[in-house]
Protein backbone atom coordinates (compact mmCIF):
# COMPACT_ATOMS: atom_id res chain seq x y z
CA UNK A 1 0.00 0.00 0.00
CA UNK A 2 0.68 3.73 -0.71
CA UNK A 3 -0.38 6.76 0.23
CA UNK A 4 -1.24 9.24 -2.98
CA UNK A 5 -1.84 12.70 -2.80
CA UNK A 6 -3.78 14.69 -5.46
CA UNK A 7 -4.07 18.19 -5.20
CA UNK A 8 -6.48 20.17 -7.23
CA UNK A 9 -6.24 23.92 -7.55
CA UNK A 10 -8.63 26.14 -9.71
CA UNK A 11 -6.45 27.38 -12.63
CA UNK A 12 -4.80 30.61 -12.72
CA UNK A 13 -7.29 32.30 -15.01
CA UNK A 14 -10.37 31.00 -13.12
CA UNK A 15 -11.86 33.47 -10.34
CA UNK A 16 -11.26 31.90 -6.85
CA UNK A 17 -13.90 34.35 -4.92
CA UNK A 18 -13.50 31.41 -1.94
CA UNK A 19 -9.38 32.15 -1.83
CA UNK A 20 -10.38 35.95 -2.31
CA UNK A 21 -12.96 35.99 0.65
CA UNK A 22 -9.83 34.18 2.50
CA UNK A 23 -7.10 36.57 1.20
CA UNK A 24 -9.82 39.73 2.31
CA UNK A 25 -9.93 38.42 5.85
CA UNK A 26 -6.79 38.38 6.79
CA UNK A 27 -5.58 42.08 7.09
CA UNK A 28 -8.71 42.19 9.25
CA UNK A 29 -7.66 39.24 11.53
CA UNK A 30 -4.21 41.00 11.67
CA UNK A 31 -1.62 39.22 9.08
CA UNK A 32 -0.03 41.31 7.31
CA UNK A 33 1.91 40.57 4.29
CA UNK A 34 -0.60 37.86 2.58
CA UNK A 35 -0.82 39.10 -1.34
CA UNK A 36 -3.15 36.45 -2.68
CA UNK A 37 -4.62 33.14 -1.39
CA UNK A 38 -6.13 30.22 -3.78
CA UNK A 39 -8.68 27.90 -2.59
CA UNK A 40 -8.28 24.00 -3.96
CA UNK A 41 -8.95 20.57 -2.49
CA UNK A 42 -6.30 18.04 -1.20
CA UNK A 43 -7.06 14.24 -1.81
CA UNK A 44 -5.78 11.29 0.05
CA UNK A 45 -5.81 7.84 -1.51
CA UNK A 46 -4.56 5.00 -0.01
CA UNK A 47 -3.67 2.89 -3.27
CA UNK A 48 -2.49 -0.84 -3.56
CA UNK A 49 0.94 -1.35 -5.52
CA UNK A 50 -0.15 -2.63 -8.16
CA UNK A 51 -2.07 0.81 -9.46
CA UNK A 52 0.40 2.55 -11.65
CA UNK A 53 0.62 6.49 -12.39
CA UNK A 54 -1.79 6.18 -15.57
CA UNK A 55 -4.68 4.73 -13.66
CA UNK A 56 -4.20 7.79 -11.15
CA UNK A 57 -4.05 10.06 -13.88
CA UNK A 58 -7.27 9.06 -14.86
CA UNK A 59 -9.00 9.09 -11.58
CA UNK A 60 -7.33 13.10 -10.93
CA UNK A 61 -8.11 13.94 -14.44
CA UNK A 62 -11.74 12.52 -15.30
CA UNK A 63 -12.83 12.64 -11.57
CA UNK A 64 -11.33 14.41 -9.04
CA UNK A 65 -10.38 17.62 -11.23
CA UNK A 66 -12.68 19.17 -13.87
CA UNK A 67 -10.10 19.91 -16.68
CA UNK A 68 -11.98 22.90 -17.51
CA UNK A 69 -11.42 24.95 -14.49
CA UNK A 70 -8.81 22.92 -12.43
CA UNK A 71 -5.35 21.47 -12.25
CA UNK A 72 -4.19 18.71 -10.58
CA UNK A 73 -0.91 17.45 -8.98
CA UNK A 74 -0.39 13.64 -8.44
CA UNK A 75 2.00 12.70 -5.81
CA UNK A 76 3.34 9.26 -4.40
CA UNK A 77 4.16 10.06 -0.35
CA UNK A 78 5.30 7.47 2.08
CA UNK A 79 2.74 6.83 5.06
CA UNK B 1 -43.03 36.05 -25.22
CA UNK B 2 -44.42 34.14 -28.41
CA UNK B 3 -48.18 33.40 -27.84
CA UNK B 4 -48.49 29.84 -26.68
CA UNK B 5 -50.90 27.77 -28.50
CA UNK B 6 -53.70 25.42 -27.20
CA UNK B 7 -52.62 21.68 -25.47
CA UNK B 8 -51.60 19.29 -28.46
CA UNK B 9 -53.67 16.35 -28.51
CA UNK B 10 -51.32 13.87 -28.81
CA UNK B 11 -49.41 12.36 -26.07
CA UNK B 12 -45.79 13.12 -25.91
CA UNK B 13 -43.82 11.57 -22.86
CA UNK B 14 -41.15 13.82 -21.56
CA UNK B 15 -38.95 11.92 -18.52
CA UNK B 16 -37.98 13.78 -15.30
CA UNK B 17 -34.56 12.25 -13.89
CA UNK B 18 -34.87 11.71 -9.85
CA UNK B 19 -31.19 11.81 -8.01
CA UNK B 20 -30.86 11.31 -4.30
CA UNK B 21 -30.74 14.98 -3.08
CA UNK B 22 -32.51 16.26 -6.56
CA UNK B 23 -35.33 18.85 -5.57
CA UNK B 24 -36.75 20.31 -8.81
CA UNK B 25 -38.37 17.18 -10.26
CA UNK B 26 -41.54 17.49 -9.03
CA UNK B 27 -41.99 20.88 -10.20
CA UNK B 28 -40.06 20.03 -13.45
CA UNK B 29 -42.44 17.23 -13.97
CA UNK B 30 -45.77 19.62 -13.66
CA UNK B 31 -44.30 22.04 -16.22
CA UNK B 32 -44.50 19.10 -18.27
CA UNK B 33 -48.04 18.33 -17.64
CA UNK B 34 -48.81 21.96 -18.00
CA UNK B 35 -47.79 22.15 -21.30
CA UNK B 36 -49.74 18.94 -21.88
CA UNK B 37 -47.22 16.21 -22.28
CA UNK B 38 -47.03 13.00 -20.19
CA UNK B 39 -44.54 13.24 -17.14
CA UNK B 40 -42.18 10.00 -16.34
CA UNK B 41 -40.17 9.71 -13.43
CA UNK B 42 -37.09 8.10 -14.36
CA UNK B 43 -34.52 7.21 -11.49
CA UNK B 44 -30.62 7.90 -11.22
CA UNK B 45 -29.64 4.11 -10.66
CA UNK B 46 -31.70 2.61 -13.42
CA UNK B 47 -29.98 2.50 -17.11
CA UNK B 48 -33.66 3.06 -18.61
CA UNK B 49 -35.25 5.68 -19.85
CA UNK B 50 -38.71 4.01 -20.15
CA UNK B 51 -39.04 5.25 -24.24
CA UNK B 52 -39.18 9.30 -23.77
CA UNK B 53 -39.10 11.01 -26.35
CA UNK B 54 -37.23 13.80 -24.16
CA UNK B 55 -35.50 14.30 -20.90
CA UNK B 56 -35.14 17.22 -18.11
CA UNK B 57 -32.54 16.81 -16.01
CA UNK B 58 -33.77 18.79 -13.08
CA UNK B 59 -32.15 21.33 -10.47
CA UNK B 60 -31.09 20.17 -6.74
CA UNK B 61 -28.27 18.99 -5.08
CA UNK B 62 -27.22 15.54 -6.55
CA UNK B 63 -25.43 13.28 -4.42
CA UNK B 64 -25.05 16.39 -2.28
CA UNK B 65 -22.99 17.72 -4.52
CA UNK B 66 -20.10 16.28 -3.49
CA UNK B 67 -16.51 16.32 -4.72
CA UNK B 68 -18.32 19.41 -7.64
CA UNK B 69 -21.78 20.00 -8.61
CA UNK B 70 -22.81 17.01 -11.00
CA UNK B 71 -19.30 15.27 -11.06
CA UNK B 72 -21.34 12.05 -9.44
CA UNK B 73 -24.14 12.05 -11.21
CA UNK B 74 -22.63 12.48 -14.53
CA UNK B 75 -21.77 8.47 -13.62
CA UNK B 76 -25.20 7.36 -12.65
CA UNK B 77 -26.42 4.68 -14.94
CA UNK B 78 -29.28 6.73 -16.42
CA UNK B 79 -27.05 9.56 -17.33
CA UNK B 80 -25.02 6.74 -19.93
CA UNK B 81 -28.32 6.13 -21.44
CA UNK B 82 -28.94 10.09 -21.82
CA UNK B 83 -25.93 10.36 -22.86
CA UNK B 84 -26.30 8.16 -25.22
CA UNK B 85 -29.76 9.39 -26.88
CA UNK B 86 -28.71 12.83 -26.90
CA UNK B 87 -25.87 11.99 -29.16
CA UNK B 88 -28.80 10.25 -31.30
CA UNK B 89 -30.77 13.60 -31.03
CA UNK B 90 -33.06 13.43 -28.44
CA UNK B 91 -33.75 16.66 -26.66
CA UNK B 92 -32.43 16.74 -23.38
CA UNK B 93 -33.04 20.08 -21.37
CA UNK B 94 -31.08 20.60 -17.73
CA UNK B 95 -31.78 23.23 -15.21
CA UNK B 96 -29.60 24.26 -12.58
CA UNK B 97 -28.15 21.39 -11.37
CA UNK B 98 -29.24 19.30 -14.33
CA UNK B 99 -27.40 21.69 -16.42
CA UNK B 100 -24.29 21.02 -14.04
CA UNK B 101 -24.56 17.56 -14.52
CA UNK B 102 -24.68 18.15 -18.05
CA UNK B 103 -21.89 19.83 -18.43
CA UNK B 104 -20.09 17.30 -16.27
CA UNK B 105 -21.32 14.87 -18.74
CA UNK B 106 -19.74 16.58 -21.82
CA UNK B 107 -22.89 17.15 -23.34
CA UNK B 108 -22.35 20.56 -23.09
CA UNK B 109 -18.89 22.73 -22.95
CA UNK B 110 -17.75 24.81 -19.99
CA UNK B 111 -18.28 24.82 -16.00
CA UNK B 112 -20.18 26.17 -13.38
CA UNK B 113 -18.05 27.98 -10.60
CA UNK B 114 -18.75 29.75 -7.52
CA UNK B 115 -20.95 33.09 -7.54
CA UNK B 116 -18.44 35.68 -8.36
CA UNK B 117 -19.90 37.49 -5.02
CA UNK B 118 -19.96 34.44 -3.11
CA UNK B 119 -23.96 34.71 -2.43
CA UNK B 120 -26.32 32.04 -2.65
CA UNK B 121 -28.81 34.39 -5.42
CA UNK B 122 -32.33 33.86 -4.63
CA UNK B 123 -34.31 35.45 -7.10
CA UNK B 124 -36.25 36.66 -9.79
CA UNK B 125 -34.70 37.51 -13.20
CA UNK B 126 -34.85 38.57 -16.79
CA UNK B 127 -33.55 36.66 -19.34
CA UNK B 128 -32.85 37.63 -22.80
CA UNK B 129 -33.74 34.83 -25.28
CA UNK B 130 -30.32 34.97 -27.02
CA UNK B 131 -31.74 32.06 -29.40
CA UNK B 132 -34.53 30.55 -30.32
CA UNK B 133 -33.47 27.78 -33.17
CA UNK B 134 -32.80 25.49 -30.29
CA UNK B 135 -35.17 22.07 -29.59
CA UNK B 136 -36.29 23.89 -26.27
CA UNK B 137 -36.57 27.53 -28.04
CA UNK B 138 -38.63 27.31 -30.53
CA UNK B 139 -41.92 28.88 -29.44
CA UNK B 140 -39.90 32.21 -28.50
CA UNK B 141 -39.66 35.38 -30.10
CA UNK B 142 -35.51 36.40 -30.68
CA UNK B 143 -34.81 38.89 -28.06
CA UNK B 144 -37.82 38.11 -26.01
CA UNK B 145 -37.56 38.59 -21.85
CA UNK B 146 -38.76 36.00 -19.59
CA UNK B 147 -39.41 36.87 -16.49
CA UNK B 148 -37.87 33.12 -14.09
CA UNK B 149 -36.78 32.13 -10.53
CA UNK B 150 -32.64 31.82 -10.15
CA UNK B 151 -31.30 30.00 -6.71
CA UNK B 152 -28.04 28.91 -6.69
CA UNK B 153 -24.68 29.43 -4.97
CA UNK B 154 -22.43 27.92 -8.11
CA UNK B 155 -24.01 29.51 -11.61
CA UNK B 156 -21.30 31.19 -12.81
CA UNK B 157 -20.61 30.11 -15.92
CA UNK B 158 -17.20 29.92 -17.13
CA UNK B 159 -15.65 28.40 -20.66
CA UNK B 160 -11.87 29.23 -22.14
CA UNK B 161 -12.21 32.09 -24.37
CA UNK B 162 -11.62 29.93 -27.55
CA UNK B 163 -14.68 27.92 -26.46
CA UNK B 164 -17.06 31.31 -25.44
CA UNK B 165 -16.05 33.05 -29.33
CA UNK B 166 -17.38 29.95 -30.96
CA UNK B 167 -20.70 29.16 -28.24
CA UNK B 168 -21.43 32.77 -29.60
CA UNK B 169 -20.02 32.69 -33.35
CA UNK B 170 -22.38 29.28 -33.45
CA UNK B 171 -25.64 30.73 -32.04
CA UNK B 172 -25.24 28.72 -29.10
CA UNK B 173 -25.68 31.13 -25.96
CA UNK B 174 -29.37 30.05 -25.59
CA UNK B 175 -30.35 32.61 -22.84
CA UNK B 176 -28.20 35.49 -21.39
CA UNK B 177 -28.56 37.37 -18.21
CA UNK B 178 -30.14 41.30 -18.46
CA UNK B 179 -28.42 41.91 -15.18
CA UNK B 180 -25.71 39.58 -14.38
CA UNK B 181 -26.05 38.17 -11.24
CA UNK B 182 -22.93 35.99 -10.44
CA UNK B 183 -20.25 36.88 -12.65
CA UNK B 184 -21.20 34.33 -15.43
CA UNK B 185 -19.10 35.26 -18.21
CA UNK B 186 -20.23 36.77 -20.90
CA UNK B 187 -23.43 36.87 -18.95
CA UNK B 188 -24.67 33.54 -20.20
CA UNK B 189 -27.38 31.74 -18.10
CA UNK B 190 -28.03 29.19 -20.62
CA UNK B 191 -26.36 27.35 -23.89
CA UNK B 192 -26.92 24.66 -26.28
CA UNK B 193 -25.21 21.49 -27.67
CA UNK B 194 -23.87 21.95 -31.65
CA UNK B 195 -26.97 20.27 -32.80
CA UNK B 196 -29.26 22.44 -30.68
CA UNK B 197 -31.09 19.42 -29.06
CA UNK B 198 -29.69 19.58 -25.93
CA UNK B 199 -29.91 23.23 -23.40
CA UNK B 200 -28.74 24.01 -20.07
CA UNK B 201 -29.27 27.08 -18.16
CA UNK B 202 -29.27 28.10 -14.38
CA UNK B 203 -32.39 29.96 -13.82
CA UNK B 204 -35.69 27.60 -13.36
CA UNK B 205 -38.57 27.73 -16.41
CA UNK B 206 -40.10 24.85 -14.38
CA UNK B 207 -40.90 27.47 -11.50
CA UNK B 208 -42.32 30.35 -13.99
CA UNK B 209 -45.46 27.80 -15.43
CA UNK B 210 -48.37 29.95 -13.02
CA UNK B 211 -48.95 33.16 -11.82
CA UNK B 212 -49.92 31.41 -9.12
CA UNK B 213 -46.74 29.77 -7.80
CA UNK B 214 -44.14 31.89 -9.64
CA UNK B 215 -43.48 35.06 -11.34
CA UNK B 216 -44.84 34.45 -14.76
CA UNK B 217 -45.64 31.62 -17.17
CA UNK B 218 -42.53 32.32 -19.52
CA UNK B 219 -41.06 29.02 -18.15
CA UNK B 220 -43.78 27.06 -20.10
CA UNK B 221 -42.47 27.81 -23.88
CA UNK B 222 -39.19 25.84 -23.03
CA UNK B 223 -41.80 22.67 -22.72
CA UNK B 224 -43.85 23.35 -25.40
CA UNK B 225 -41.21 24.23 -28.20
CA UNK B 226 -39.86 20.38 -27.10
CA UNK B 227 -43.22 19.25 -27.53
CA UNK B 228 -43.43 20.59 -30.82
CA UNK B 229 -40.69 18.76 -32.00
CA UNK B 230 -41.29 15.42 -30.61
CA UNK B 231 -44.87 16.13 -31.83
CA UNK B 232 -43.76 16.58 -35.40
CA UNK B 233 -40.85 13.93 -35.42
Amino acid sequence: MVRVVVDVMPKPEILDPQGQAVAKALPRMGFSGISDVRQGKHFELEVDDSVDDETLAKIAEGFLSNPVIEDFVVRRVPS
Amino acid sequence: MSELASEPSIQARIGVITFPGTLDDVDAARAVRAAGAESVSLWHADADLKGVDAVVVPGGFSYGDYLRCGAIAKFAPVMGEVVRSAEQGMPVLGICNGFQVLCEAGLLPGALTRNAGLHFVCRDLWLEVASNSTAWTSRYELGADLLVPLKSGEGRYVASEPVLDKLEGDGRVVFRYRDNPNGSMRDIAGISSANGRVVGLMPHPEHATEALTGPSDDGLGLFYSALDLVLAA
